[in-house]
């Protein structure tokens, strides 16, 4: 389980995120909307223990991750935004490399490499060096390296951006395939995608949730019914919303 | 043990990442191509007639001086500009064992480009019956000067994202801690400072520890004070790092 309590953080005198709450369960795919500079990034990296909370926490599957940020982070596969990697190795390598610190050895390192290989089908460009691949293929690699140790808890921020529609189905499936086993959370600004992933979604805007439920029942805040426009009402607030 | 074995894998990867792209081989000839230039060329090393190696080892703090920021200023800058961070420290190691590894990997880079000066001890031997114990002793001092830089390197590179910047401040830094005994300098503050603040800068300077090892006197202390420079300034990086990224 993944339990995120009154978690925030400032930066000087501004406050990015303003005590975020929420769990998500086993086999629950939790969509993380908000427009941008929400605060979706700032609370996915707190959660990961890159930054730390100005104050409240998540718990990791029973892990603190601020008094035990290395067990906590173990439970993890994070994908970064704009999927970082280092440029100048081969895909093999760089995997070899994330598996090395995740703990594995021997030939267990090679079959866990080979496994997330296959499951993201780089077989294609495994000996390619990162910076010469497409974006879907340097997506692909930072994702296998957020699922190679089979984590628990998957958390992933914004994907599908900047993909073709052909890749986003491909990696839409992905997350589709592991969902039943999986805690995963997914930052988006694509609302087509708590359509097509999520079983659960949750709306934050400057810091604060301002909704959390199925899509459906998101869907029903609206006389519409459509997505966007709770999404919009709740973001921008009801009079922008309804002069545009 | 697994905090040896994360410190092992950031160590590999980041040696790797030296010989992956041509920065290595680039370095690496520069280096030998300088030190050899200032040592036979410049300080006249056979018109010198003597077996030893003074003339090689003076040089080797100004050629640190020039490329030891230009080896560490990717150290944090890059990864920091290409957000690969993100990725190194969410993963199940502290940031301490990522700034031990990667110091080490650069630490170690520059023995090897120290190593491959063998053939100048070679010529040396060649042509006379050199002090083997004095240029082992150069050699260790040698290299403590050049972890000592790499560890200012380091630390200027996790002040800021851009490896310029980096560079030139490494450059400074590491020129200030060579020349804060000499005499012009010390001069500038014998005129106002009291006696011990005189004494205490010029304590600080890289210098003299690398000048006492160069003539084979092996002291304990000097060693100290290199080993203790490496410290600090691995626990400053460590400390930049920390309140940056929360910054």
């Amino acid at each position: 389980m993944l339990e995120v309590r009154e978690l925030r953080k400032s930066f000087g005198s501004f406050e990015a995120v303003k005590g975020v709450s929420f769990t998500v369960n086993k086999g629950e795919v939790l969509g993380f909307l908000g427009p941008n500079g929400a605060g979706k990034t700032t609370t996915m990296r707190m959660i990961t223990g890159f930054l730390p909370p100005s104050a409240g926490t998540a718990i990791v599957n029973g892990h603190d991750i601020t008094t035990h940020p290395v067990q906590a982070k173990g439970q993890i596969g994070y994908l970064p935004e704009n999927a970082p990697s280092y440029d100048s190795m081969t895909v093999t390598d760089f995997l070899g490399f994330t598996a090395e610190v995740r703990g594995f050895r021997g030939s267990e390192r090679r079959d866990r490499v080979e496994a997330a290989i296959k499951q993201c089908r780089l077989e294609g460009v495994r000996r390619q060096a990162i910076d010469t691949l497409s974006k879907g293929y340097r997506q692909r690699t930072c994702f296998a390296q957020a699922i190679l140790h089979d984590p628990p808890i998957l958390i992933m921020d914004e994907p599908t951006d900047g993909l073709d529609p052909n890749q986003k189905f491909v990696v839409r499936e992905m997350i589709r395939k592991m969902a039943a086993q999986k805690i995963i959370v997914i930052s988006t600004h694509i609302l087509e995608e708590v359509d097509s992933v999520c079983t659960r979604a949750i709306i934050i805007a400057n810091g604060t949730i301002v909704a959390n439920g199925t899509p459906q029942e998101l869907r029903s805040k609206s006389p519409t019914g459509r997505l966007d426009d709770v999404f919009r009402r709740l973001t921008i607030g009801g009079e922008e919303a309804r002069n545009d | 043990m697994t905090s040896a074995r994360n410190v092992t894998a950031v160590f590999k990867r980041e040696l790797r990442s030296y010989f992956e792209s041509p920065v290595a081989y680039v370095f690496l000839v520069v280096f030998l191509a300088l030190t050899g230039f200032l040592t036979f060329s410049v300080t006249q090393f056979y018109e010198r007639r003597t077996a030893d190696l003074q003339p090689f080892f003076f040089w080797h703090p100004w050629v640190y001086l020039l490329l030891v920021p230009a080896a560490t200023m990717g150290l944090w800058a890059e990864e920091r500009r290409r957000h690969s961070i993100e990725l190194l420290l969410t993963m199940p190691i502290t940031l301490s064992q990522a700034v031990l590894g990667k110091f080490l990997a650069a630490w170690l880079f520059l023995a090897i480009a120290l190593g491959l000066t063998f053939p100048v001890v070679l010529t040396t031997m060649y042509l006379g019956k050199p002090d083997m114990g004095v240029v082992l002793c150069g050699y260790v001092g040698s290299l403590m000067m050049a972890g000592a830089c790499v560890s200012v390197g380091m630390l200027t590179s996790s002040l800021t994202r851009s490896q310029v910047i980096s560079f030139v401040l490494a450059l400074v830094f590491c020129l200030l801690l060579l020349i804060a005994g000499w005499p012009p300098v010390t001069g500038f503050f014998t005129r106002w400072a009291p006696n011990w603040l005189v004494n205490g800068v010029a304590a600080f300077s890289l210098m003299p520890h690398f000048e006492s090892m160069q003539r084979g006197v092996l002291d304990l202390r000097d060693i100290v004070y290199y080993a203790c420079v490496m410290i600090f300034m691995v626990a400053a990086t460590n400390v930049a790092l920390d309140s940056r990224k929360s910054a």
